[in-house]
């Protein structure tokens, strides 16, 4: 009999479809995973309202579980507690970077309408001397950067609080 | 039905989000710079995704087992409850931009509210949202502000968008028997509060974009009974062909 630690780790093996370098467990949107009435409810929080990937991610997760010999799964969507940047791992971060994509940064109070953009690194060579092209991104969850040093675009993936 | 008044208020904000997404979402591959293209199909989405879990709330009050999509699609142009604000044409970038300032300026401090209602589903969602919309209205606001103390053309613009749709800013703050009741059993909050935060963000944003607030009160109003502009027809046509044409269809 499978348990939940398990079902966890098979899911290690699925990945976002529009960032493939992270596992759905390091984007953090796997909530509880339990047993309810003879069917493995997996709980999963979208990371933006309207992000397309979810759909592919539940797709991409029952299938994996399949495969896995698990066919009783189910995916429950939840809200609440909203999802944040903070749940994405540490070893996500640290992919992010290779695959050129800056990881979200502490931002503070984003309730001042005119605060500066928030100061990133560029993932090719650290340099902090980079400017923000657009608050919006290739997907919801990412804003577009420049790095005034070596001159490389790159996609931040923004604070969410 | 189970909650009528719930229900009805519910509906009143998916509809503002699907029809506002909608509007947006006739940008893309035309905005101005390919950046801005994808800001503003990126907020149609963010309000879209809104709009569906909004209409699977309303489903829920409902309880006539109707999904969101038959929500979204199915109905007549009476029983949509946006206001006329969101269905007013795109026009040029900054009357979009306008329009959709004045809109983010009100749901913000909407959701911030709703935090707090007792109604648990409502509260997740707005929790949901408000850090999305947070984003839409740093977007707007920086917009409003460039383009107001910028060049002669784009403030002229922007003013123009201001005087034309200012008349459609009153009906955010519409208030009926519904508001009143579910304001009684304290689960959503008063909208005047929410006025004074809004006109607070507007004056703010505005005088930082020198444009001006117009003087005359004209209010057009009627979207909360589902009496719309001649314009709301044009989007259902749109938006509703795919399921008119093909009853269930799914892809
Ligand atoms: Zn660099």
């Amino acid at each position: 009999m499978v348990n939940a630690a398990q079902i966890r780790n098979y899911l290690e093996e699925v990945s976002d479809p529009e960032i493939p370098v992270l596992t759905i467990i390091d984007l953090g949107v796997v909530q509880e995973i339990y047993l309810a009435d003879h069917i493995w409810i997996i709980e999963l929080t979208p990371t933006y309202s309207g992000c397309p990937a979810m759909q592919q991610i539940e797709v991409d997760l029952l299938a994996k579980l399949q495969e896995k010999g698990i066919a009783n799964a189910q995916v429950k969507h939840v809200l609440s507690p909203a999802w944040t940047t903070d749940w994405i791992s540490e070893e996500g971060r640290q992919k992010l970077r290779m695959y050129g994509i800056a990881p979200p940064v502490n931002e503070s109070d984003k309730s001042t309408l005119f605060a500066e953009p928030p100061r990133v690194a560029c993932p090719k060579c650290n340099s902090m001397e980079t400017r923000m092209v657009s608050l919006f991104g290739s997907t919801a969850c990412k804003a577009q950067y420049q790095c005034k040093q070596c001159l490389e675009p790159f996609d931040y993936f923004k604070c969410l609080k | 039905m189970q909650d009528q008044a719930l229900f009805e208020y519910v509906l009143r904000l998916a509809d503002d989000s699907l029809i506002l997404g909608q509007r947006l979402g006739e940008w893309c591959g035309h905005g101005p710079i390919l950046e801005e293209d994808i800001a503003l199909t990126n907020i149609s989405l963010d309000l879209i995704g809104q709009a569906i879990s909004l209409y699977d709330l309303a489903s829920e009050l409902e309880g006539a087992g109707k999904n969101h999509d038959q929500l979204a699609y199915l109905r007549f142009e009476n029983e949509y409850k946006n206001v006329l604000l969101v269905e007013q044409p795109n026009g040029d970038f900054a009357m979009t931009i306008l329009r959709q300032f004045f809109f983010d300026a009100f749901r913000l401090p909407l959701y911030e509210a709703l935090m707090q209602s007792p109604v648990a589903q409502l509260a997740a969602i707005a929790a949901k949202s408000v850090k999305e919309t947070r984003y839409h209205l740093k977007h707007t606001s920086e917009w409003v502000i460039r383009m107001g103390d910028g060049t002669d053309e784009s403030h002229e613009r922007a003013q123009a968008a201001i005087d034309h749709l200012w008349r459609y800013t009153s009906e955010l703050f519409f208030e009926d028997n519904i508001d009143e009741q579910l304001q009684e059993r304290q689960l959503v909050p008063s909208l005047k509060g929410i006025q004074a935060n809004w006109m607070e963000t507007v004056k703010a944003v505005l005088s930082e974009a020198t444009l001006t607030i117009p003087t005359n009160n004209w209010k057009f109003e009627g979207g909360r009974q589902g009496r719309h502009s001649e314009h709301m027809g044009y989007i259902l046509a749109d938006l509703q062909y795919m399921q008119r044409a093909y009853p269930n269809m799914e892809w």
